[in-house]
């Protein structure tokens, strides 16, 4: 990944063209304070990824994105396109899926007793059109549709390997595989950013390894941005542009990868004092 | 041992029997070693069943561990998903369409009930089984399209044609409306919150004037089939010609049509409705709450659309149910026909067309077919309930999800794209 | 006044009563997140037990009175009810530990059907008249226009069990275990509790109240059928999801309400209205608090 600078420049200052910001976004939960005044940039067509501690407020921080928390305060700046602005605080989660943000999860949430293909056309659901009527009457243009969108979906598993199981159960794939297909099915609703939370929790290095690649290429295959929550090191330091830190819901560092690895912040916050 | 135990736990409501008419106890001591024998019969029976049960599961888990993990495939799943499953349809249907030629008027009184009842299923189905939102009081549905033909044909003198529809569209309207404070209610309150409303219906019928009240509502008209008496000229033809049985009622017969069109109409939207966005949306639902949301769909609007289309059905059954009973009082939408209609969802098995049709047909006829034991059969019912459950708790079919076959052109058949072979089922050939 | 006063009391009483029950619903309910159908059953069962043994032991070769009489009773028709309550658990739920929601819920159904239809053949489908087992106690004069032996008994045969109940939950070892399942069954069976014993002992319980309420619904009525069940385990059940299910004094409170709003309704509606108030305010109240009165509403974790 040569061509970093491409996309960020090195010194944590980001003046470029986000494409989701928040300003003073907070959480608080009764009292508990999960978000506190969260600054976050995710550049266009670039990987941002969120690290920090267990409990750090890192899938809080996603829920409040994407609409299933509302967020306490603070605002959320979706820019589709440069000069469109959408504040995304309050809306409902179907809502900002249908804007062009997609998600995954920490724990798998497959619709486990359905087929791969059809994980995938569910994706597909916000913009296919077809109605009651549609349905009922298999008219030709819902059928038209329904076939466009199953090509679709299939050269989308195609693409990332999961071909040779198109009509099996969800549940039955074995959890490399579960992983990609969530991430899959994410991508079938064509965002504009892409939220992954956790994307490598349970998988062994190889597979890390095999997912580091597989996100870079969905960055330039699909012309997206992605947000990844990680625990990860290695794949963090590997494959995003920039990273932010979290702890304790405040955000206390941000930079380059290299620079967050010589962050004393990070390191007191990882390890603890000395 | 567990002979001695139930014995002993049976022991007082067997064996002292009260007597109403000395108020006095009357001990019937000859009950106690039928009763004893016959649970050393079940116990052994139990036994056995739950062993080879156990033993199933470990050879499926040893199974699956070792990678072979090809769920093996009941005949009746086998069956249900055979690629001869639209011809086998069609069989039957000629089938049941044949009956009434060669059966008494009993025989065609009752299929018109397991009809109405895989009607009633498969509209419940739509709510518990595609969306999985557990409704506890899908009867008052039922009971408004049967009140909608009745009082319309009562006060007003509408037709049955007439009245089909609205009484479809009636129950709809209600469970939208019923929906709209509801839905956002989760699992079990639903359930109870479905279970009150259906109770609240009831007890409005039964309490309003011009529903009669617990009286119900007498001499219902049959369908009218073009003006014509039914019974006259095309009835002596037809017990001429085609040897219908001689007592038949041709307007029952043709009810026993009209339910039967009813069923496949059902059958097709059903299915049409499971393979589409829509459906596909309501199985999401099912499936994950939160990852549905995050797919895009509109949890809400999905939700009330089930709910509200599950009672469509429930309203052309019940205009077809008070046209055949040609009476009907609060009391025939009671919360066990709830029960029942959800029984046959569950027994069935959950979301799988063929097996709500089967489980109307086993838990309608059955009882019928117990007649013989005739005081026992609700007992035998409620047991056969419970084992059931316990032995198959995935319902009689389970469920089979379309597969795709996909046949790429472009591309090299580099490893087969799916993994389904033809023979697996019939749907979507997909060329590009 | 002292109509609304007697209202008051009758709806107390019948409050505590729908209590007895509505605890075995909402502790089942709590630790495996099962709406136990047959728990109306029990309680039928308990108040026919209950029934049989009065007439076996007020007859004479033992010839009970008074006291004696209630206390016996009582507790044998405690006791075969758990033993029910036991039972029907290890039959109809046990296997079905891990199955779908859906599965143990038929089961359930099929269960009460069963018992229904047992107790119907082996006695009778007629209704049957209970004695007065309440013993000849005397009242203060100023509370006999409102309260009298039969309601008063009750209310303190009520308060009593729940407070046992209380006692039993906050400070045994077994309460304690029972609070631990119903957090986290995983995490708690992790720390040892055994699992199975847990959720028997909380079928015994519930159907031991169960058998309670029978009883002294029997007192409170004079007769009873083989169908008692199936009306008071559906208010039951409303009352635990009214106060909300899974919440002990939930379902004390909801069952209370449910008590006063029928009783207030029969006093001042109309007495065919009485059981389509308690289902209308269940769903005003589900309406606005979706996780009824005592419930909290939990965010899901994601």
């Amino acid at each position: 990944m040569t061509d970093r600078s491409l996309y960020t420049n090195h010194n944590g200052d980001h003046n470029g063209d986000p494409v989701l910001s928040t300003t003073a976004l907070s959480m608080v939960f009764g009292g508990l304070i999960a978000l506190d005044r969260v600054d976050l940039k995710v550049e266009r067509n670039s990987i941002t990824a969120l690290i920090g501690p267990n409990g750090a407020g890192k899938t809080t921080f996603f829920n409040c994105l994407t609409g299933i928390y509302p967020p306490t305060r603070g605002a959320i700046t979706y820019q589709p396109e440069k000069d469109r602005q959408i504040n995304l605080k309050g809306l409902a989660p179907d809502r900002v899926t249908q804007l062009g943000l997609a998600r995954t999860f920490q724990n798998i949430r497959l619709f486990n007793n359905l087929t791969v293909l059809e994980n995938v056309l569910i994706g597909c659901h916000c913009r296919m059109k077809a109605g009651l009527f549609g349905a009922l009457l298999r008219n030709r243009k819902t059928m038209a549709e329904e076939k466009a969108f199953i090509d679709f979906s299939y050269d989308l598993l195609v693409r990332y390997g999961l071909q040779a199981s198109v009509n099996e159960l969800a549940k039955n794939l074995p959890y490399g595989a579960q992983r990609r297909l969530e991430i899959v099915r994410a991508l079938a609703t064509v965002p504009k950013v892409l939220l992954l939370d956790e994307p490598a929790a349970g998988l062994n290095i190889n597979e890390t390894n095999e997912l580091g690649a597989l996100i870079e290429n969905i960055r330039s295959q699909e012309k997206l941005s992605i947000l990844l929550i990680e625990h990860d090191m290695n794949l963090v330091m590997k494959a995003s542009h920039t990273i932010y830190v979290m702890d304790y819901g405040k955000l206390i560092a941000v930079g380059a990868p290299s620079e967050i690895r010589q962050n004393p912040a990070v390191i007191k916050a990882y390890l603890g004092e000395e | 041992m567990a002979t001695l135990w139930i014995s002993f736990l049976a022991y007082p409501l067997v064996v002292l029997r009260i007597n109403t008419n000395t108020k006095s106890l009357d001990p019937q001591w000859s009950r106690l070693p039928i009763l004893a024998a016959s649970v050393f019969v079940i116990t052994i029976i139990w036994r056995f069943l739950l062993k080879r049960r156990s033993y199933l599961r470990l050879t499926k888990a040893v199974n699956e561990a070792s990678g072979l993990s090809v769920p093996k495939a009941t005949w009746l799943t086998t069956v249900a998903k055979s690629r001869y499953r639209r011809k086998l349809l069609v069989v039957l249907l000629v089938i049941v369409a044949i009956i009434p030629f060669v059966s008494t008027p009993y025989t065609v009184n009752i299929m018109t009930t397991a009809l109405i009842y895989i009607t009633l299923g498969l509209g419940l189905n739509v709510v518990v089984g595609v969306s999985g939102l557990l409704n506890l009081g899908y009867v008052a549905f039922y009971a408004i399209g049967a009140y909608t033909y009745a009082l319309l044909g009562y006060y007003f003198g509408l037709s049955f044609w007439i009245c089909l529809p609205l009484g479809a569209l009636f129950s709809t309207i209600l469970g939208f409306l019923l929906g709209l404070p509801i839905i956002r209610l989760s699992g079990d309150y639903l359930a109870i919150v479905t279970l009150s409303f259906g109770e609240i219906t009831r007890l409005v019928l039964t309490n309003l004037g011009f529903t009669r009240g617990p009286r119900g509502i007498t001499n219902i008209k049959p369908p009218s089939f073009f003006g014509l008496n039914l019974n006259g000229a095309p009835k002596a033809f037809l017990v001429e010609h085609f040897g219908l049985h001689p007592v038949m009622d041709l307007n029952r017969l043709f009810i026993y049509f009209i339910i039967l069109a009813v069923v496949v109409l059902t059958i097709i939207c059903v299915y049409r409705l499971e393979n589409s966005r829509l459906g596909r949306a309501w199985l999401a639902l099912r499936e994950d709450e939160i990852a549905c949301q995050a797919m895009g769909i509109n949890r809400t609007r999905a939700k009330l659309m089930a709910f509200a289309l599950g009672s469509t059905w429930a309203g052309l059954a019940g205009v077809v149910f008070a046209s055949q009973i040609t009476f009907i009082n609060p009391s025939s939408f009671s919360f066990m026909g709830s029960i029942m209609i959800l029984s046959i969802v569950v027994l069935g098995g959950m979301d799988s067309i063929p097996g709500v049709i089967i489980g109307a047909a086993v838990l309608i006829l059955l009882p019928e077919q117990l007649r013989f034991f005739s005081n026992y059969r609700m007992l035998i019912f409620g047991a056969l309930m419970v084992t059931m459950m316990v032995f198959r708790p995935g319902g009689l079919i389970q469920s089979v999800r379309e597969v795709y076959i996909h046949q790429a052109s472009d591309s090299p058949p580099e490893p087969r794209p799916v993994v389904a072979t033809p023979s697996t089922m019939d749907q979507e050939i997909l060329n590009d | 006044m002292d109509f609304f006063f007697s209202l008051f009391m009758s709806g107390l009483t019948k409050g505590s009563i729908y209590a007895l029950i509505a605890l075995g619903y909402t502790m089942v309910y709590g630790i495996i997140a099962l709406i136990n159908f047959a728990h109306g059953e029990i309680y039928m069962i308990g108040a026919f037990i209950a029934l049989i043994f009065t007439m076996h032991l007020s007859a004479p070769p033992v010839s009970m009175t008074g006291w004696t009489l209630l206390l016996t009773v009582a507790a044998i028709a405690a006791i075969y009810s758990g033993m029910y309550g036991w039972t029907v658990e290890k039959i109809a739920y046990q296997p079905l530990r891990g199955a779908s929601r859906l599965a143990p819920l038929i089961s359930a159904i099929g269960m009460s059907i069963f018992l229904q239809n047992y107790v119907q053949l082996v006695q009778t489908s007629n209704f049957l008249v209970f004695p007065d087992l309440i013993p000849q106690i005397e009242l203060p004069l100023s509370w006999a226009k409102t309260l009298n032996r039969t309601n008063f008994i009750i209310l303190i045969f009520t308060a009593l069990s729940m407070a046992t109940l209380t006692f039993f939950i906050k400070f045994t070892r077994m309460g304690m275990a029972m609070r631990a399942v119903a957090q986290d069954p995983t995490m708690a069976q992790l720390s040892g509790i055994n699992l199975d014993r847990v959720i028997s002992v909380t079928f015994i319980i519930g159907s031991v109240l169960a058998a309670l309420g029978g009883l002294l619904i029997g007192c409170s009525i004079r007769q009873i059928d083989f169908y008692i069940g199936f009306l008071a385990g559906m208010k039951a059940f409303t009352a635990a999801v009214l106060g909300g299910i899974g919440s002990i004094p939930g379902a004390v409170i909801g069952a209370l309400i449910l008590g006063f709003a029928e009783s207030f309704a029969a006093g001042y509606i109309s007495s065919s209205y009485k059981d389509m108030v308690a289902f209308i305010i269940l769903i005003i109240i589900l309406t606005f608090r979706p996780g009824g009165i005592m419930g909290t509403t939990q965010t899901q974790k994601v």
